[in-house]
């Protein structure tokens, strides 16, 4: 602790920081730009200027950046000192000299952090009478508009970009005061993580546009908290909504989880919400029916007959999946997975409910010293690992910035006495992933080597996990250099998961983790869905097995809850499982192949209108909540499930409270967020901003009394602008906002002293957080012999494109590959084929035809199959299968 | 005795109003005889709201919203649209008047001179549901008030027939490959 002076008052804060950090988390008003609490200082734009004085009685003072100080005891601050206001005013001046009319014609316009500077410096008249400069904008791809007029040149982008998410396509051109920012020629921006410019510039210069295309500004916006849809890692959004539609989704800071970034997958994934594929209205054998006392007749008629099963959901919240249950029983419960994907779901909750090491939050995985990825591509499966683990990396340049001296947010001084030196990073994959080219080594073989490799490693580190044999001796040398690095470790991460479709590659994961002798080391296990963890909780065989039930009969009606059944299984094999039910009751809010089968098909909301708790990759159990009413006929998942049966759960609460007292696990979470009945100051949380406009015109062409807004009983949050405007737990904080502070930078007024989490506590509860000794594993077996013309098939994944829900949204379309099976370059040529040759494939149930892509990179031996693409076949990893090309004349899939 | 020259003064007070009451009686009435007889009303006069366009004849409106967070009684709704080129404009704008309480503010807080209040106050309706008026309703021809300005000629935004520094006190764009100063 020590003792800071700012404008004459004293205050108890905390070594180690910058002054501006350190200000800011007090609650004072600093004007800054270059700096940003995840990327660091760099004292390059001058806008954070304070005085300093030498002692007590120095009433001069001199200028420093407040951002490149480290804060001292005794620190003698002036803020507020005459001088630093003006310097301050003069920077922002000159910032603004080239600065563009654009303001009512720009997106960042309402939340524009040069606005809010330009207002906090007092800067309110233009004196500059020359010409401004000017430059021409360039196409980035669906994602990002670019107006490069509006730039301060602050750097932030390209810090942004390429130092902090490892980008390589956005570029600082030109020179002195003309500096671009840019590709070097237009095109898409390659990065997956090139949304957060959106929210990193600070002017309108990277904006969003998705939310162009639908513009609203942010004080129009409806928002909630809400936690993204789109993988396993339940990064905190919030997505905002006007006019019934959602128009945007943007980070909500989590101290453990997000922290200030979202991957493009989550931001740009929301628009499937507002897609025409939406199911509106009930369908009773196809015929559209609106009304609601048929179709819950009709439900209900279904329902009665005991012969009736449940198909869960692992994108749909543990309560609607936890009444499903109740509706049909506990035996009569199925996962809605196929039979290989269900037992690595369980055994990776095995992992984590007994787990032999801590389950790394992300903020955790930054913290890694070494870092091990096992068969797992976690830039497509979960996106935002990979830019945890990114940071990871830099750890060895902090350990030599300490030894030099340097804090670890002087960002230029500490990149440059780093140079290229990275913490070690060991990937095993069977195809080359966006991480290569940080990696320091790469184990490369198909998911049967993986595991083989990191058992041998295991044993190498601990006598007691099982060997395996027959190791190559170059093997041998990669698994003795890897264990040389893994055991100098401190806080070693292992990271695997379900992405290469190998138990094996987990078990070997899972003796690795146990074997590493440091004491806090750490592991993080990806699951392919946001509640992927959440519904493994329940019991329920795969539903493939409810097939022999069918055939005798047993079953008459089968009610799936939000799923695509034909995503778990090949086409002919799934179409022939609904062949044989009676009635297919389908509970879902889009459109998909599965709800067009259904004989009674029931609209539901989309995560944007409804409620729920959903069990992240880490154990964290966290609530979203809804951002919009219910429209017409769309009901919450869990009331369709209410309904049916005695009709109870009239209250979200209701059955929340039910669902976690029925699951021991779920125990923790019973305290975790606030009820409907909480209020601060008496009031209910508003989910519109207080400038929230045209309330009493939106809704008059089609009538001009204004309609009461609409009541939510289900939560402390109301669909208003009227409530408390006080603090409120950050669980229910829709967004931010603070006098002076329009942008996202507000965050900074509701982070504790820290600045690190969230003043209240980082939302959601983790269930597993204690440490288990585990059980080794048994070792895998001698290699299977397998003739060169059989090829084994391997997923790749895709950001864009393997995920259902964001599937449906334009600029995701826009960015998904298409349909293709991959071979490596010399197996290609073995089997004399050349890319974009149509080939056909054979599997079990059929025979599919394909473009066929060369892909350098990937194993010999492998067929690489592109997951979830729409129209693709799903085969299941570890399926051997041929393959051969079509000769002209053959054509069309059988 | 400061009490004493305040009573007179009060007294004094209460004969001066009653004088300049008498004389109103003899002075010309303030009032019209509306509807018979037309209001004299001055160009700022705050009435009816209509959308104006620019020196081009293009709508002026570019759908910036702050119309409507600075209306008090929050009875302006749009939407903003873009055209191929890059100009906004409001997909819808709706106002309803039943509501309005022709404070300007509005007109004030608009960058482009757009939305202006016009002395027309001429607006009584059977039906309120007439009351609220759509772009249609609301689009004039002309400039209004303001005839010169053109919000598109200053701003940085290019749209069709503007290119990149071609808005009035704009240098030519930026060549970022030279090298030279
Ligand atoms: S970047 Fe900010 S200040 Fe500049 S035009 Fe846009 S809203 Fe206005
Ligand atoms: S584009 Fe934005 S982030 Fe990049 S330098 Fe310019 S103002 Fe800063
Ligand atoms: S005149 Fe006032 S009340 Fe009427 S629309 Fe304008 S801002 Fe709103
Ligand atoms: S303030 Fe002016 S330009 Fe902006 S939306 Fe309103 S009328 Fe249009
Ligand atoms: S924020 Fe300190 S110099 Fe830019």
């Amino acid at each position: 602790m020590a003792t800071l002076h700012i404008d004459g008052q004293a205050y108890q804060v905390s070594l180690g920081d910058n002054l501006l950090k350190t200000a800011l988390a007090l609650g004072l008003d600093l004007p800054y730009f270059c700096w940003h609490p995840a990327l660091g200082s760099v004292g390059s734009c001058r806008q954070c200027a304070v005085l300093q004085y030498h002692n007590a009685e120095d009433s001069k003072g001199r200028l420093v950046m407040a951002c490149m100080t480290p804060v001292s005891d005794g620190l003698r601050i002036g803020l507020q000192a005459a001088e630093a206001q003006q310097f301050r005013s003069d920077i922002l001046e000159l910032l603004m000299t080239n600065h563009p009319h654009d303001c009512p014609v720009c997106e960042e316009g309402g939340e524009c952090h040069l606005q809010d500077m330009t207002v906090l410096t007092g800067h309110t008249s233009r004196r500059f009478r020359s010409l401004k400069r000017s430059h021409q904008n360039q196409y980035l791809g669906p994602f990002i508009n670019h107006e490069m007029n509006r730039c301060i040149a602050c750097y932030r982008c390209v810090r942004f970009y390429n130092d902090y998410a490892g980008g390589d396509d956005l570029h600082v051109l030109g020179i002195h005061n003309n500096v671009y920012f840019g590709r070097h020629e237009p095109g898409v921006l390659e990065n997956e993580f090139s949304g957060n410019l959106v929210e990193v510039c600070p002017t309108g210069v990277f904006t969003d546009k998705t939310l162009s295309q639908h513009y609203t500004r942010k004080w129009d916006l409806q928002a909630a908290p809400s936690i993204c849809m789109h993988c396993s890692l339940g990064c905190n959004t919030s997505p905002g909504e006007r006019y019934g539609q959602l128009r945007r989704i943007v980070n909500r800071y989590h101290g453990e989880v997000n922290g200030y970034f979202l991957c493009d997958r989550g931001r740009f994934g929301y628009d499937f919400v507002n897609s025409s594929q939406r199911i509106t209205t009930a369908l009773i054998k196809q015929q559209a029916q609106s009304d609601p006392e048929i179709i819950t007749k009709h439900w209900r008629k279904l329902c009665v007959d005991q012969k009736i099963i449940g198909i869960a959901s692992s994108r749909a919240s543990l309560e609607a999946n936890y009444a499903l249950q109740q509706l049909v029983g506990q035996d009569n419960f199925y996962q809605g997975l196929g039979l290989q994907e269900l037992s690595l779901i369980k055994q990776v909750l095995a992992l984590l409910k007994k787990p032999p090491a801590t389950i790394a939050t992300l903020k955790q995985v930054e913290s890694a010293d070494a870092v091990i990825i096992l068969g797992e591509d976690i830039t497509n499966t979960a996106p935002r690992l990979a830019l945890a683990v990114r940071q990871a990396l830099r750890n060895e340049s902090f350990t030599l910035a300490k030894t030099l001296q340097l804090a670890r947010w002087l960002d230029a001084a500490v990149r440059e006495a780093a140079q290229n030196q990275h913490s070690p990073l060991i990937i095993a994959s069977c195809h080359s992933t966006r991480l290569d080219g940080v990696a320091s080594e790469v184990v490369s073989g198909n998911p049967e080597t993986i595991a083989r490799f990191a058992f041998a490693l295991a044993h190498r580190l601990h006598g007691k996990s099982p060997s395996v044999s027959d190791l190559t001796p170059e093997q041998q040398l990669q698994v003795e250099r890897v264990a040389k690095v893994l055991s100098k470790a401190q806080r070693p991460l292992v990271i695997s998961g379900t992405g290469s479709h190998s138990s094996e590659v987990l078990a070997a994961a899972a003796n690795l983790i146990k074997a590493l002798p440091a004491s806090h080391k750490m592991m993080s296990l990806v699951v392919p869905d946001a509640n992927s963890i959440g519904v493994g909780l329940f019991d329920g065989s795969s539903f493939i097995e409810a097939k022999q039930r069918m055939d005798k009969g047993d079953i008459h009606t089968v009610v799936v809850l939000e799923n695509d059944l034909y995503r778990h299984g090949e086409h002919a094999e799934i179409s022939d499982w609904l062949d044989s039910v009676k009635h297919l009751v389908v509970i879902d809010h889009s459109l998909n192949p599965t709800a067009e089968r259904a004989e009674l098909l029931l609209p539901s909301a989309s995560f944007a209108e409804t409620e729920g708790t959903l069990l992240s990759s880490e154990g964290r159990a966290q609530r979203f909540f809804a951002v919009m009413p219910l429209s017409d006929q769309v009901k919450h998942n869990w009331r369709w499930l209410a309904l049916a049966a005695a009709d109870n759960w009239q209250q979200f609460d209701q059955l929340s409270l039910a669902c976690y007292q029925a699951i021991a696990e779920l125990e923790p979470a019973l305290a975790m967020t606030p009820n409907a009945a909480y209020r601060v100051h008496g009031m209910k949380i508003p989910r519109q901003p207080h400038r929230y406009s045209g309330r009493t015109a939106v809704t008059a062409d089609i009538h001009v009394s204004e309609e009461q807004q609409p009541q939510d009983l289900n939560s402390a949050l109301d669909f208003s602008m009227e409530g408390s405007l006080g603090h409120r737990p950050p669980a229910l904080n829709p967004g931010v906002w603070a006098p002076s502070w329009n942008s996202n930078q507000a965050v900074n007024k509701f982070q504790d002293e820290s600045g690190d989490h969230l003043r209240g506590g980082d939302p959601g509860v983790r269930l597993f957080d204690k440490v288990y000794k585990g059980r080794w594993h048994p070792p895998a077996k001698p290699l299977p012999h397998r003739e060169p013309s059989e090829l084994v098939i391997q997923p790749l994944h895709h950001i864009f494109g393997s995920e259902e829900l964001s599937n449906g949204a334009s600029a995701i379309k826009q960015r998904s590959p298409d349909l293709y099976v991959a071979l490596n370059p010399a197996q290609a040529q073995d089997l004399g084929m050349r890319d974009n040759d149509p080939v056909a494939l054979h599997s079990r149930y059929a025979q599919y035809h394909l473009p066929l892509k060369i892909l350098p990179g990937l194993c010999t031996g492998i067929l690489g199959l592109p997951v979830g693409l729409p129209g693709m076949p799903v085969i299941e990893g570890g399926t051997t299968v041929k393959l051969h090309r079509l000769n002209n004349g053959e054509a069309g899939n059988d | 005795m400061n009490s004493f020259k305040l009573c007179i003064d009060l007294i004094l007070s209460q004969f001066q109003t009653l004088g300049t009451v008498l004389q109103h009686t003899f002075t010309k009435a303030d009032t019209v005889e509306y509807p018979e007889q037309q209001v004299a009303l001055f160009p700022r006069y705050r009435g009816r709201i209509v959308l104006t366009r620019d020196p081009d004849g293009l709508e002026r409106c570019v759908a910036c919203n702050l119309c409507a967070v600075a209306c008090p009684v929050d009875c302006i709704a749009l939407q903003k649209s873009e055209d191929q080129e890059g100009r906004w404009y409001p997909d819808f704008f709706r106002i309803n008047f039943s509501r309005c309480i022709m404070c300007g503010f509005c007109e004030e807080a608009c960058p482009t001179y757009a939305i202006q209040l016009t002395p027309d106050f001429e607006m009584c309706e059977y039906d309120r549901q007439s009351m609220v008026y759509e772009k249609e309703d609301l689009l004039i021809d002309g400039t209004g008030k303001y005839h010169d300005y053109n919000f598109y000629r200053i701003a940085g935004k290019s749209i069709a027939g503007k290119g990149k520094g071609e808005a009035e006190n704009e240098a030519p764009p930026i060549d970022v490959k030279t090298l030279l100063p």
